[in-house]
């Protein structure tokens, strides 16, 4: 924009207008109506006038961010304007839904929306003033935001971010922790009947903001005084952490109850399975888009081998040997690897986009052969298999969401080390080298063959592993559960997650599949999330949430690399 | 003396244009070599029939008397042939030091149980090829850089670091395409003198397409041109420089016979 301090209002009313399509579209797809039932803050916000609120905020901060001249000067106004813009759409909005009689075309446009969006005011007139002073109000904040010094608006952004994570998740956090008499006092003083209370958010607020603030100017001085510490105290420091994290990891089932115990463990598949295409897709670059065939064959194999439902009649299968579940595991994972290596073959000349294109087709065959009539006598075809096998160590046997739960952990733990070894290896090096740049890599001397099928092999046989856990867990199967909509998912927490990234896994799987688990409202509006967030992410965060760190090894001793295993793993 | 790379009557063809057309070529142990010839000559088709990146369609390449010509790019250096690309072809987001790791692959063994029960072998081997690439990088003077990312490095380092990396196979032949392209004249001596320093003190043979006539007239041993994909002229620089085939396909006709000599 032009460097003058004439005030920009054209660039105001270009955000507020973009702001105020965002605020339309999500009010017209009825997410506000919905998630109203939801409060943030008790009494004060529900969830639905946050999303408004939060499309008028940025508009109010991109405008100020574009106004010319100096800062602050033009910042509050122009977030003003820019908000009251949007608001204004929201107004026109309101007016003509009852006008034109909206709702015959727009089922969304109804009376609700406009008892939301006029904050329950009597009177239309006093509610639209209302919307517009909001609108103006918040987008001003929004340009207030902008011109605060660096440190201070990351603080007040993280603290925004919290309160609304909290209030958010206030009815799961209540119910988990009610285990917990020593912190009932304490919850619901800071937790109203639904959401965060007045006081719990302040308390929020100012902690997350603070913290954070502190952090960002102490924090170096902190970390180098544990740096200054001697070995021995590291060592201390790194075990202890350890171990806490263990005792986190072993105990967390208790706390979290069934419900959010089945929760962390469709969580846990999905980190499992991502893994596996972290392999495929962030270590070797091969973009696989039919990687739920593994997970359905390794859940095919776990149930026909395990299955107690053996006959002709409807819903049985005329081969079982009825093995036990320990049995069938390793089966299961080496038909995956096997079916891994097959479907790999005959793409190895494929790159980029073919490769895609083909193992989507793979992924589709393997779901209509499941479904086939042809097969149907083997793996039940539409009727699926019941009956699949539980798995049993000595007393425990794994058939409730919070024994399931730590062999999920262990999956996921044992796929995490596999990963994280391979990464640093010769294989993991030569599967960077084929991402980076596939004809150089074999000019430096690496079988292209064998690196791709054993990416494949290694992808398919996490993914293989998560299936018959996953039949054993569901205890039927159902060529349904397979969908290539689980293939787009798993790719989706990779991306989002950082192509690559080991922790990127896991960050990615608790966002794009724990939270629509928990906030139930988000499943209807899942694809829709997913398509925005995917969108957002693409144009400011590429490189994922938490890209993977480059490896700092020049001055560092080969051995001394390989000591630090991950700690905090599936939460 | 036995050439280590004998190349006889060579064709490569891309649809109806013939790169390389009937080539033979010899190359001396421990010389170094250049290949010239104006743009499009087939210098770097015929790189790519040695290394394997193209198959030929006629005639044979071999390297110390084993056949070439149908082998995949990766058993062909593990033969003990590796090259540079004449635009750099780094692993842009492995750091210096992994591109260097990568580029010893074929010479280490250890898989896939190897690497994840991280067994006694697997360490050693691993802590030897990490000190090999921290001498490689010295070598080539890039100690410190080890940890950033290929592609965050300068050009001229990037240079080095593919040389670095494809020593790191331990080539008994480096195929260098045109090395000091787009350095100017200090780097450029560096690098004249570097290539020197990789036959004297590693004992390499070295085969270099280059355009910079002031660098292959001072380095090379043996020149070989070519034009239109077939061999116009080989010899010491001496004998190249005054030859009048050389000059008019340089330099085109009506202007060879105005001028004495190339640049």
């Amino acid at each position: 924009m032009t460097k003058n301090t004439h005030f920009n209002w054209l660039n105001a009313l270009r955000m507020g207008l973009i702001g105020g399509v965002v605020a339309l579209l999500i009010s017209l797809v009825g997410m506000v109506e919905e998630f109203s039932q939801r409060d943030i803050i008790a009494g004060v916000i529900t969830m639905g006038q946050t999303l408004l609120f939060i499309a008028i905020l940025m508009a109010g901060y991109f405008a100020a961010g574009r106004a010319a001249g100096q800062p602050g000067l033009n910042s509050l106004p122009s977030g003003a304007l820019a908000g009251l813009v949007t608001a204004g759409i929201l107004a026109v909005l309101v007016v003509i839904i009852p006008l034109l009689n909206l709702r015959a075309i727009l089922p969304n446009a109804s009376p609700a929306l406009i008892r939301i969006l006029t904050f329950l005011q009597e009177s239309l007139v006093v509610g639209i003033f209302y919307l517009l002073g909001a609108g103006a109000m918040i987008g001003a904040a929004g340009g207030l935001i902008n011109i605060l010094p660096a440190g201070i608006r990351r603080a007040v952004i993280l603290a925004l971010f919290w309160v609304g994570l909290l209030g958010l998740l206030q009815e799961l956090l209540r119910v988990t922790l009610t285990n917990m008499p020593q912190v009932g006092a304490v919850l619901s003083w800071m937790f109203g009947s639904r959401g965060l209370s007045v006081p719990g958010a302040i308390a929020v607020f100012v902690a997350v903001a603070g913290g954070n603030y502190l952090w960002a100017s102490q924090g170096d001085k902190v970390q180098d005084r544990i740096r200054a510490q001697p070995p021995a105290t590291h060592r201390a420091m790194r075990w202890g952490s350890i171990v806490v994290a263990i005792a986190v990891v072993l105990y967390l089932p208790r706390v979290l109850g069934p419900y959010l115990s089945d929760v962390t463990n469709s969580v846990g598949l999905f980190i499992l399975m991502g893994l596996g295409l972290n392999i495929v897709v962030g270590f070797a670059g091969l973009l696989d888009l039919g990687y739920v065939a593994f997970f359905a064959i390794g859940a095919y194999v776990m149930g026909v081998l395990t299955s107690s439902a053996i006959g002709q009649n409807a819903g049985q299968i005329v081969f079982g040997p009825q093995l036990s579940f320990w049995q069938a595991l390793p089966i299961a994972v080496g038909v995956s690897v096997l079916f891994g290596i097959i479907l790999g073959i005959p793409v190895l000349k494929m790159r980029g986009d073919y490769l895609a294109i083909v193992t989507l087709g793979f992924g589709e065959i393997i779901r209509i052969l499941a479904l086939s009539d042809f097969l149907k006598p083997y793996i039940g075809g539409s009727q699926g298999i019941v009956e699949v096998g539980e798995g049993q160590i000595g007393p425990v046997i794994f058939n409730t969401p919070q024994t399931l739960y730590y062999l999920i952990v262990a999956g996921c733990l044992l796929a995490l080390f596999i990963s994280r070894r391979l990464r640093d290896s010769r294989p993991g090096r030569a599967w960077k080298a084929m991402r980076e740049d596939e004809d150089v890599a074999q000019a430096m001397g690496i079988n292209l063959v064998a690196t791709k099928l054993l990416a494949f092999g290694t992808g398919a046989a996490f993914s293989g592993l998560s299936g018959a856990i996953f039949a054993s867990k569901i205890g039927s199967i159902y060529p349904h559960s397979f969908s290539l909509l689980i293939s787009i998912n798993v790719l989706s927490l990779i991306i989002v997650g950082g192509m690559g990234s080991l922790p990127g896994v896991f960050v990615g799987a608790l966002v794009l599949v724990g939270l629509p688990e928990l906030l139930r409202e988000f499943s209807e509006y899942r694809l829709l999330m997913y398509g925005a967030l995917l969108i957002v992410m693409m144009l400011t965060r590429p490189e994922g949430f938490w890209p993977e760190a480059t490896h700092k090894r020049e001055f560092h001793e080969a051995a001394a690399s390989e000591v630090a295993p991950e700690s905090a793993p599936a939460s | 003396m036995a050439p280590i790379l004998t190349a006889r009557q060579v064709t490569k063809r891309f649809g109806g244009l013939t790169a390389v057309n009937n080539l033979d070529l010899e190359i001396q142990e421990r010389f170094i070599h250049s290949v010239i010839g104006p743009n499009g000559a087939g210098k770097t088709t015929f790189f790519n029939c040695v290394t394997g990146f193209n198959q030929p369609e006629a005639g044979e390449i071999l390297l110390n008397g084993h056949h070439l010509e149908r082998l995949s790019p990766d058993r062909i250096t593990q033969l003990g042939i590796a090259r540079t690309y004449q635009n750099i072809r780094l692993f842009a987001n492995l750091t210096a030091l992994e591109n260097i790791l990568v580029g010893q692959h074929p010479r280490l063994k250890s898989g896939m149980l190897g690497a994840i029960f991280n067994t006694p072998g697997t360490q050693r081997e691993e802590a030897k090829a990490l000190a090999e690439a921290r001498r490689l990088l010295a070598f080539v003077g890039l100690t410190g850089k080890g940890d950033h990312l290929a592609r965050n490095l300068a050009y001229g380092d990037q240079r080095r670091l593919e040389i670095a990396r494809a020593l790191a196979s331990k080539p008994k032949l480096l195929l260098l395409d045109e090395p000091t392209a787009g350095m100017n004249p200090r780097e450029t001596e560096a690098m004249t003198a570097f290539i020197h320093r990789l036959r004297d003190e590693l004992g390499l043979t070295i085969m270099l397409i280059e355009h910079h006539m002031g660098v292959v007239m001072g380095i090379s041993e043996r020149i070989t041109v070519l034009d239109y994909g077939e061999k116009i002229a080989e010899g010491a620089p001496v004998e190249i420089q005054t030859n009048p085939r050389v000059i008019e396909a340089y330099l085109g006709r009506e202007e060879a016979e105005a001028a004495g000599e190339p640049a």
